[in-house]
């Protein structure tokens, strides 16, 4: 089940990248906040307790939509636009945060 | 002499006006700005490649967004703009700047600051749970990129905002179920005064509220939240509340945009070591400035809504006004006329600033009745009875050394969204008044950077 719902503007070309290793479809001109959410629920687990998370603020302020690229180049998935053949990642790689929950 | 080098930080209402006014007495001013475009967040564009007019984008502000986004373009080759430039810290009379990739110190002759706002957010159990967004977050997500923050969703809070974006959904197919608004009706009745300062943005506000009862959404007011139902794996599933001292009633939904107006960004000021002063109205501590924006910092001057929260159209009045005024310091002629004309339309937003505050007030006692389990950080996950453990044991009462000792305000958002309830939180707790508390220090950088980025001199 998506979390987004798209009202409009669905008259754009698509693109596929690459979620988790997974394809995922979009539109060009989509943040990867709103590619990601208009297929899923979730965009990340918290470090910090059991709850999955799907960012909060839209503006870059909150850093609850964090993401990253294979290369390990952390995103604000609010505020970086998909593109074709981009690799993301919703976990760190090569990191591991302990979960306090 | 070398033309003077003005620095404007935000390229919103307040930093566009403030760059025409530089390009209009001959100087080329650096525009420093987050966003990937100018605008801000009341004005943000839209992608390219979108089509939706400015009508359908900006309602009845349309006319106002597009002579913005115009005067912008129209400066294009006149002004050194630095669009996804964050301004990270001011020290030593530099402006240290960062982009993905690159590091720079600026030194300035006269520094704007135009930062603008974020949402003011009073934490309700449950308000981790992925589908919770801020209000701005929910405009946004509609007004830049045509999707909805839910397939039901429930708008709740107080505020200009809250009826706003309600009804920019409904007018865009989206389902709402709910507008629920902590402030009681008759707070409307005794700000009316102030109100009809501006008689056409309280008539715009009117007719939202009357355009959302006729498109059939449920709108309470004197509402009581206690909980946003979910679960840690999918997150929102409904909405637990009263209405005054009514019975529970609950909601499902599977989104909730909440908020309760707005909070200036002011962290750069504080590290540019403005003095701040406690607003009693607006119950936030704000950066002090005379009535043409200048800091208590000699070339530090403060417009829009990043030094108090008075509105996107008070935002291009002070962006000019504190533009002359600095300006007119650095010796350059400026029309005084203008400058007097320009204080009085801030005074009218002001009173009309005055009259939101207390039509949709800060619902501060809610802090105080969080329960334990409540998350205050949405950040770290640290809850209300966390922070109470905390002063229990540590006898903190004041903002910073409770934040040492608890991390409330020190996770990833620096406490943009759980400072002013936290403040409240311990003023309850400690049954003395939130100035008493104090305020959270801004802290270098003021949003997380790469520390891999290189370095170049300016």
């Amino acid at each position: 089940m998506s979390r987004f719902v798209r009202l409009g503007e669905t008259d754009r070309p698509g693109l596929t990248l690459h979620v988790d290793g997974a394809p995922v479809a979009a539109l060009e001109g989509d943040t990867l906040m709103v590619a990601l959410l208009s297929q899923g629920a979730t965009l990340r687990q918290s470090e910090f307790g059991p709850e999955k998370r799907a960012g909060f603020c839209l503006m870059g302020a909150c850093q609850d939509c964090w993401v990253w690229t294979e290369s390990g180049d952390r995103l604000r998935a609010c505020s970086t636009l998909a593109a074709p053949g981009q690799r993301i990642l919703t976990s760190q790689p090569e990191a591991t945060w302990p979960n306090h929950a | 002499m070398a033309e003077p080098r003005i620095i404007i930080v935000g390229a919103g209402p307040a930093g566009t006006r403030a760059a025409e006014a530089c390009v209009q007495a001959g100087i080329r001013p650096i525009v420093l700005d987050e966003g990937r475009r100018d605008g801000g967040q009341i004005y943000r564009r839209q992608p390219d490649n979108f089509t939706r007019p400015y009508t359908k984008l900006y309602g009845t502000e349309a006319p106002r967004a597009q002579a913005l986004h115009e005067t912008f373009d129209g400066l294009n080759d006149r002004i050194d703009y630095c669009p996804e430039t964050l301004v990270w810290n001011i020290a030593d009379g530099h402006v240290r700047t960062a982009t993905r990739t690159m590091e720079s110190a600026l030194p300035f002759d006269a520094l704007l600051l135009c930062t603008g706002a974020t949402d003011r957010l009073m934490p309700v159990k449950g308000w981790q749970f992925a589908g919770s967004y801020s209000l701005g977050g929910a405009q946004v997500a509609l007004k830049s990129q045509a999707v909805s923050i839910g397939h039901k969703v429930v708008f709740m809070g107080s505020g200009p905002l809250l009826y706003l974006v309600a009804s920019q959904y409904v007018q865009a197919g989206a389902d709402v179920v709910a507008v629920l608004d902590t402030a009681p009706y008759s707070a409307r009745i005794k700000a009316l005064p102030d109100l009809l300062a501006v008689p056409s943005v309280l008539w715009n506000g009117v007719a939202l509220t009357l355009a959302l009862k006729r498109a059939g959404v449920m709108v309470r007011n004197s509402v009581k939240p206690l909980e946003i139902l979910g679960d840690a794996a999918d997150g929102v599933s409904g909405i637990r509340f009263r209405v005054g001292d009514g019975a529970e009633q609950m909601i499902a939904c599977d989104a909730v945009a909440m908020g309760h107006h707005l909070r200036p960004e002011t962290q750069l000021a504080d590290l540019a070591r403005c003095k701040f002063a406690f607003d009693p109205v607006t119950r936030q501590w704000l950066p002090e400035r005379d009535g043409d924006g200048r800091s208590s910092i000699a070339g530090v001057y403060l417009a829009g809504d990043g030094a108090k929260i008075l509105g996107a159209r008070s935002a291009e009045a002070s962006g000019r006004l504190t533009a002359l005024a600095a300006l007119g310091d650095l010796g350059l002629p400026v029309d005084k006329g203008e400058m007097a004309s320009l204080r009085g339309d801030v005074g009218t937003y002001a009173k009309f600033a005055r009259g939101l505050a207390t039509a949709f007030p800060w619902p501060a006692e809610q802090a105080g009745a969080l329960p334990d389990e409540a998350i205050l950080c949405r950040c770290e996950g640290v809850t209300a009875g966390d922070l109470r453990a905390v002063m229990r044991e540590t006898g903190a009462k004041e903002a910073n050394r409770a934040k040492a000792f608890s991390r409330v305000g020190m996770g990833r958002c620096q406490g943009r969204y759980c400072g002013l309830a936290a403040a409240e939180l311990i003023a309850a707790q400690a049954g003395i008044p939130v100035e008493r508390v104090g305020r959270l220090r801004g802290q270098a950088p003021v949003k997380p950077i790469n520390i891999s980025i290189g370095d170049t001199d300016a």
